[in-house]
């Protein structure tokens, strides 16, 4: 199952993983022991002529132990998640280094990068369609808006996603730990065109991004 | 129940009805229960095709969907029988919708809370007789609307079957104009529908338990119903007020859930789910219900832990009204909320582990015997299982905000839904099958259907996990388009090719039901039976072979492929073929009153069961509904009115 994870770009993404291994490894402990008793049971006790079953109506010791020892373990999976789910959603971060606003328009990802006066809505914005490009190793700040219905923005390699709801900006940040071009897919159904409704992700090195923005704005400005 | 109600009642049994008052609109639970089980199946074969037809897109995109070529080019949905996608996009809205509000609801609530609860508490019939024929005929009026949705210009409903606004509000947004219109109406109308069911099913088990019929005797599947009913009653109208408000929102302008005019898109997502998150229990509680009714008879042995059933099904009825915010975790609600809903989520893990060990508890020591329904009950449980445990993964919001709409869900809910739900629903069907139709259904053609169904559920629904965990996204029209899931493909090839396979085993099921219902017992008929069940095995061997030997992104198989494949298919077809003609019983012939020597009351009840369910005095209950198996008593079981030992009944409790 593991070797099923698309590889990961993203410090917020180890967080994530690390979780999910976490549950697969107790799902699976669970699972087997489970089936394995079931399996068991099911061979040892079907019927034989002359064997009666077992009259009896329960036992209590055994219904207390598998009620405490479910809540304990879930319950220290609820405080381990919970850590970082503060970590990854209420923890906004002040001093981001990157930041963009994405707008979710049936079917494309808008994409605002301010200029260099670092503010959105003057002169010296840039507006890409359906491409995000940013400097690996740095936090990158979104501000989510929709235009219409709602969509989900979705990096699967950085582990992200969050909903893109219509009349709301929703903060969203990752640090991109690769350099590469990934997919900005929306996971959530926004009409016909919902499917390939795809973003690039672009991750530059430092050097390529300082590059690419030169490039960017010069070609805006002509 | 009063004596002069039982009279009237009494009186009836020597009273022909004609065939409206009989077969249509009858009001007896029996016949009502029988209605909404046609209902159920022939909505499942809907919903089943348009399944397939979403499968075929998703393995071989853009192509022609088999069988589907001679539709007219000019086709909104799908021309030349490519599928567009918008009809895509319907397909899975109304696959789910249908799924859920007219096979499973209709089917295990509708069918089974009717049939069993008067039977099982030994009373004459529901409460409200007149009511419970409504209910019915509201629901068959919602089926309608629900239907007449696939005629109507710009298609049905396409945004999902959750609606999210403004999507499903906005007819711009989706180009669906009067499909998803009354696809609201039609939820709207059924939700009315499951209030009548709720308050008679409630009122019913409150007043009209027989004496002795205390609440700790009543069989945990009559309990799950009632749980089930007052789920259904708190919850429906939630729906039935937010379909409305769709409805308000697309014909009549209001802005409930439109942002550009002020609405609140997220309102609909905390109303709708506020709704489901109970209603997926309306869903599952049923089938754990009759899981625990079928392991006790066949493991001939009491059930483990029977209080603990209790309260943990009161328990989960309770906590499933505070878990819904789950769903939305990446919504965009305050996310210091998900921190909440995840605690929620999880205590109401507890009790539904507190149900598998007292399964497990029951197979502990058991005598089992492997009749289809037992078969269904022990799959129903390790399926279960699954899909309980896969929601931990989704109960984590960190793990969630990864897998969040992707096939991880899509498995998670099959797997409870489709490997719970429905595989109790086929173990109740033939169980109960001699009581409702007076008839058994043929054991060998259901263990045919079974492990078919079992093995190719599997080979459906496992490899979605694993999609899930790559990222796939749910409800996207074509994989292809990203590159990310192009890898990926072969394992959407293998999952169609078994929905395919798994819809194919559903032949030996409908053969088996209506040979059944209808006594047709002759040679040719039997023969045929034989010969289909046996050409479907044969066909499935093939595939797989041509598919072992060629990779799944190969449509045509090699010389050897096709040689090797028609020899395992012979072989395959010969051994169901002889199988069936060496195990098939009398198809339609006369179930003995009490076939699975099963204790509860339905069983004292004559068969076919007369109007009023149990001539001219009501049974007297004396024990417990499990008392399998006890020493001292010479058979392994009793009914429930007759008298036990107290000492024993009460041990271990």
């Amino acid at each position: 199952m593991m070797s099923w994870l698309p590889e990961n770009i993203s410090i917020e993404g180890e967080e994530i993983d690390f979780l999910f291994y976490i549950s697969y490894y107790l799902t699976v402990v669970v699972f087997i022991m489970v089936a394995v008793a079931m399996g068991y049971f099911i061979i040892k006790y079907r019927a034989k002529p002359g064997v009666k079953a077992k009259y009896t109506h329960g036992n209590n010791t055994l219904e207390i132990l598998w009620t405490v020892i479910p809540t304990l373990i879930l319950l220290v999976f609820v405080l381990m998640t919970q850590t970082s789910w503060a970590k990854l959603k209420l923890a906004i971060p002040q001093n981001p280094h990157v930041r963009v606003e994405v707008t979710g328009k049936q079917f494309n990802w808008i994409v605002r990068y301010p200029g260099d006066d670092g503010k959105f809505g003057t002169k010296d914005d840039l507006v890409l369609d359906n491409q995000l490009n940013v400097p690996v190793n740095k936090q990158l700040f979104i501000a989510l808006k929709g235009a219409d219905v709602i969509h989900s923005f979705f990096v699967p390699q950085a582990r992200m996603k969050q909903d893109v709801v219509p009349g709301r900006t929703i903060p969203l940040w990752f640090t991109p730990t690769k350099v590469g071009k990934y997919e900005i897919p929306c996971a959530e159904l926004c009409g016909f065109g919902h499917s390939g409704m795809n973003g690039e992700f672009i991750v530059h090195s430092e050097a390529d991004y300082a590059k690419w923005r030169k490039k960017a704005w010069a070609e805006k400005d002509k | 129940m009063s004596e002069t109600t039982a009279d009237a009642h009494g009186a009836h049994d020597h009273h022909e009805g004609g065939f409206w008052s009989t077969y249509v609109f009858s009001t007896d639970h029996k016949m009502i229960a029988k209605q909404f089980l046609w209902l159920g199946l022939i909505m499942m074969v809907v919903g089943g095709i348009l399944a397939l037809i979403f499968r075929w897109q998703l393995a071989w995109p853009e192509t022609q969907v088999w069988g589907f070529e001679w539709i007219s080019d000019e086709s909104e949905g799908m021309p030349e029988g490519y599928v567009t996608p918008n009809f895509y996009n319907m397909a899975v809205t109304m696959h789910a919708t249908i799924m859920v509000f007219l096979v499973v609801m209709p089917i295990l609530v509708g069918c089974f809370g009717n049939f069993l609860i008067p039977l099982m508490i030994g009373a004459r019939d529901m409460a409200f007789p007149v009511l419970n024929m409504l209910s019915f005929w509201v629901a068959v009026l919602g089926a309608v609307i629900m239907s007449a949705g696939f005629l109507v210009e710009g298609g049905h409903a396409a945004s999902g079957w959750t609606g999210y606004a403004p999507l499903s509000t906005v007819p711009e947004y989706s180009g669906v104009f009067m499909g998803q219109t009354l696809w609201a109406l039609s939820l709207f109308v059924l939700s009315f529908s499951s209030l009548m069911g709720s308050i008679n099913y409630i009122t019913t088990l409150i007043n009209m338990r027989t004496e002795g019929m205390t609440w700790f005797r009543v069989p945990l599947v009559v309990w799950s119903l009632f749980v089930t009913a007052i789920l259904g009653l708190l919850a429906l109208p939630i729906l039935g007020s937010a379909a409305a408000m769709m409805i308000f929102d697309r014909a009549f302008e209001t802005n409930f859930f439109n942002p550009a005019k002020g609405g609140e898109p997220l309102l609909w997502q905390h109303l709708f789910w506020y709704f489901g998150h109970p209603e997926v229990y309306i869903l599952i509680l049923p089938g754990m219900g009759i899981a625990s009714e079928l392991l006790p008879v066949f493991c001939r042995k009491p059930i483990f832990g029977y209080r603990a059933m209790v309260y943990a099904m009161l328990a989960i009825a309770f906590l499933s009204w505070i878990v819904w915010g789950h769903h939305m975790f990446q919504s965009g609600m305050n996310p210091a909320l998900g921190s909440a809903f995840m605690m929620t989520t999880l205590v109401i893990a507890i009790p539904s582990a507190i149900k598998t060990f007292n399964w497990l508890g029951t197979l502990w020591g058991a005598s089992m015997r492997f009749t289809v329904p037992m078969l269904h009950a022990l799959a129903f449980v390790i399926l279960f299982v699954i899909g309980g445990l896969s929601g931990i993964f989704m109960a984590s919001n960190v793990v969630d905000i990864y897998i969040h709409d992707t096939y991880f869900i899509v498995a998670h809910f099959h797997y409870v839904i489709f490997g719970g739900s429905v595989f109790a629903l086929f173990g109740g069907i033939q169980y109960w099958f001699p009581k409702m139709f007076g008839k058994a259904m043929d054991e060998a053609l259901g263990k045919v259907h079974f492990w078919l169904t079992f093995i190719f559920f599997n080979m459906v629904f496992f490899p979605m996990h694993i999609l899930g965990v790559g990222g796939h996204m749910r409800r996207i029209y074509n994989p292809m388009q990203y590159e990310f899931l192009q890898g990926m493909q072969p394992m959407n090839v293998m999952i169609t090719l078994s929905a395919f396979a798994l819809g194919l085993s559903q032949i030996p099921f409908v053969f088996n039901f209506f040979a059944t219902v209808f006594r047709w017992n002759v040679k040719w008929f039997r023969v045929l039976t034989q010969a289909v069940s046996a050409l479907v095995v044969g066909f499935i061997g093939y595939k797989s072979v041509a598919v072992m030997f060629e990779g799944l992104m190969e449509p045509e198989p090699s010389t050897g492929g096709r040689i090797v494949g028609t020899i395992v298919a012979i072989a395959l077809a010969v051994w169901i073929y002889r199988y069936l003609e060496k195990n098939m019983a009398p198809l339609g012939a006369d179930a003995p009153q009490n076939p699975w020597d099963a204790n509860t009351l339905e069983w004292v009840a004559p068969t076919p069961a007369p109007h009023g369910n149990f001539g001219p005095t009501l049974p007297v209950v004396q024990r417990g509904p499990y008392e399998y198996s006890v020493p001292g008593e010479e058979a392994d079981w009793a009914p429930q009115t007759e008298p036990i030992d107290p000492a024993l009944a009460e041990a271990g409790h």
